[in-house]
């Protein structure tokens, strides 16, 4: 695909806060997303996130710098809490949202049936790793772009490319999820609260840090998730990523503590038309995002210039890793062996 | 006004079995007191030990044998493969199709069809507007209480029908990854189908031994057994229509044959939880996600009412 100024690819930013916004804004990103103060998105955590008043101040600032703000409200509404998600969604309308990012069907078409001007996006929790699921919310609430589960190859991310009736967001770095976003529940089963329901995963009111004779213990809603010798970090017990038995083997028989980095694929999937490469963090510190904005504004500017030339520079990936979960990097389910 | 009583259906076998133990278990099946059941492969692409053609004959079987059959797809589309297999079942037109990915629903282009546990159904507005696409049964996503299970009865029209999963581990997660080749230093490219070991999964253990989760390929499992048959009163009076049992590899027909004398002739729940408890696969029960509590919790207090 030849390069135009529509062709290349945004960076979105995580903001959870006003002054990491401002950091993203700074640093170059092309949109930049948020969350409410409640249960309605996927990053429900105590202190996080933009009232009213914030959002507003957010919107302002972003845009006087030619800056997007999107909206995610991309939990599961259950019937008893329908008017807390319709009233965010009236209020991403009021405050005039650059895109709301859904994935609930009775949510997508509230919002699209009340607010045909809205822009729309299916957000990761809606789980769409097809083409025909693609459609489905393209054509029945004009959905203009898709942000893909962390679960594709990079040859499927092609394929769904080449035939998807709207452009792709991808992720580009941050926390890993190994399991189809929208479809897992392990947090509900041991903590009663998934990001579907309640908008997170291994929640912090769930978690034990527990010093024994043994080393460290780290425990969610007392389930044990990993033990530490004195000299090792313990990660956060994100359930998914703890230390297990199978077969007698204790290994991290799902995934170990690691982020998802895709920065060396940048022009593979320039190449494939992905529209947009997101951040993950919101929960993260406006450190975080500045250090991380700069690095992949840089890199897909480098990508667009010049891509033949384009190698991942050293100091991108010690700046990367250094903010990763557990220090370490992988390319996740785009890179087939690791499936 | 006397409710009706529930129908029981046996939702499609999760694991990967031998050729000959899948023909045996639904031949049994066809003599047991299950009126609906569930078929084909709904985990992982690559398990193909049954065919197309053998998956029809099975459900023809069943279909003489009385049983209404419902073809089931698959959870998690991604590879063209996939999408090209899913657009094959989906113009079947003497079965019904279960959705288990909003793909389905998708190409099947208004036909009706029942969605499945993992099409995400939280409130009556998306249930309204699947009805609109199609839909005549939904199963519950496992994750939702009786009380919000309430709410969405109260709103939704008489002639859908609610299909809520009774007995068997819990589905709670797909990804990209196989488990199981992962547990055996194997790339899914290279899986060498080990899943076929594990007819009911592979346990996995917290370091201090507590069963907790099961891997079954690309699937995560609860290592507990749901099991809502102490609450099989709350079910009927919230009219739930149809009452589904996952299959374990062992001891099936005994288990429908207890929620079916529970439902019909009145044999008592706590006998039938108790007999239940020795049949179920190791891990033990739990009842959380319908009392609206940690899934993997059990809860008795229905009991004490009785």
């Amino acid at each position: 695909m030849k390069n135009t100024e529509e062709t290349k690819m945004e960076l979105i930013c995580p903001a959870g806060n006003l002054p990491a916004l401002k950091v993203a804004v700074d640093c170059g990103a092309d949109a930049v997303y948020i969350g409410f103060k409640d249960d309605t998105n996927a990053r429900h955590f105590a202190g996080l996130n933009f009232n009213e008043k914030r959002t507003r101040l957010g919107i302002e600032y972003a845009h006087k710098r030619g800056c997007k703000v999107f909206l995610a409200i991309n939990t599961y509404p259950q019937s008893s809490g329908w008017e807390r998600w319709k009233k965010a969604v009236d209020l991403a309308s009021i405050l005039k949202i650059d895109a709301l990012i859904a994935a609930d069907i009775g949510v997508l078409d509230y919002a699209s049936t009340n607010y045909p001007e809205l822009r729309l996006h299916l957000s990761v929790q809606g789980s769409a790793t097809n083409t025909e699921s693609i459609k489905f919310f393209h054509e029945n609430f004009s959905v203009q772009r898709v942000v893909l589960p962390r679960v594709l190859s990079l040859k499927q991310v092609e394929q769904v490319a080449k035939t998807s009736p709207v452009p792709l967001e991808v992720f580009g770095f941050g926390s890993l999820c190994v399991m189809v976003e929208g479809r897992c529940i392990l947090s509900s089963y041991v903590t009663g609260q998934s990001p579907n329901t309640f908008g997170a995963c291994s929640p912090a009111s769930a978690v034990e840090w527990k010093n024994t004779s043994e080393g460290m213990e780290t425990r969610l809603n007392n389930v044990l998730i990993d033990q530490y010798k004195d000299d090792d970090a313990a990660a956060y017990p994100t359930l998914c990523k703890g230390r297990f038995e199978v077969s007698n083997n204790t290994y991290y028989a799902i995934e170990e503590p690691t982020s998802l980095n895709t920065i060396e694929l940048l022009p593979q999937l320039q190449a494939m038309g992905v529209a947009a490469i997101k951040i993950e963090g919101r929960q993260r510190s406006p450190a975080y995002v500045k250090q991380v904005t700069e690095v992949w504004r840089e890199a897909i500017d480098r990508c667009y210039t010049d891509v033949d030339k384009y190698i991942a520079k050293e100091d991108w990936l010690q700046t990367l890793h250094s903010v990763s979960e557990g220090r370490s990097t992988t390319l996740g389910a785009y890179h087939r062996p690791w499936q | 006004m006397k409710n009706t009583l529930p129908k029981l259906s046996l939702g499609p076998v999760q694991y990967y079995w031998d050729r000959n133990k899948t023909f045996d278990f639904y031949e049994r099946i066809e003599n047991s007191n299950i009126d609906i059941v569930y078929l084909g492969e709904t985990v992982c692409s690559k398990r193909k030990l049954l065919r197309r053609d053998d998956w029809l004959d099975i459900a023809s079987k069943l279909k003489a044998a009385g049983k209404e059959v419902i073809l089931s797809s698959m959870t998690l589309i991604e590879a063209n493969s996939e999408v090209a297999a899913l657009k094959t079942l989906c113009s079947n037109v003497d079965f019904t199709i279960e959705a288990n990915d909003i793909s389905a629903i998708q190409l099947l282009k208004g036909q009706s069809f029942v969605s499945g546990p993992a099409v995400n159904i939280y409130n009556s507005h998306t249930l309204d507007f699947l009805v609109k696409k199609g839909l005549k049964r939904w199963v519950v996503p496992v994750e939702l209480s009786k009380n919000s299970l309430k709410d969405l009865q109260s709103a939704k029209p008489d002639n859908i029908e609610t299909e809520v999963l009774v007995y068997g581990r819990l589905p709670l997660a797909y990804s990209a990854r196989c488990f199981t080749a992962r547990s055996h230093n194997l790339q899914k490219d290279d899986c060498q189908y080990r899943c076929i070991d594990d007819p009911d999964g592979l346990l996995l253990s917290t370091q201090e031994k507590e069963k907790f989760l099961v891997l079954n390929g690309i699937q995560t499992q609860s290592a507990r057994t749901n099991n809502l048959i102490l609450d099989i009163a709350e079910l009927i009076e919230l009219k739930v229509d149809i009452f589904r049992i996952s299959p374990p590899s062992n001891h099936v027909e005994k288990i429908i044959d207890l929620y079916y004398q529970t439902i019909h002739n009145h044999y008592p729940v706590k006998k039938a939880s108790d007999e239940m408890q020795k049949l179920m696969p190791s891990g033990g029960s739990c009842n959380g996600y319908w009392h609206g509590i940690n899934g993997m919790d059990w809860h008795e207090s229905t009991l004490d009412r009785l």
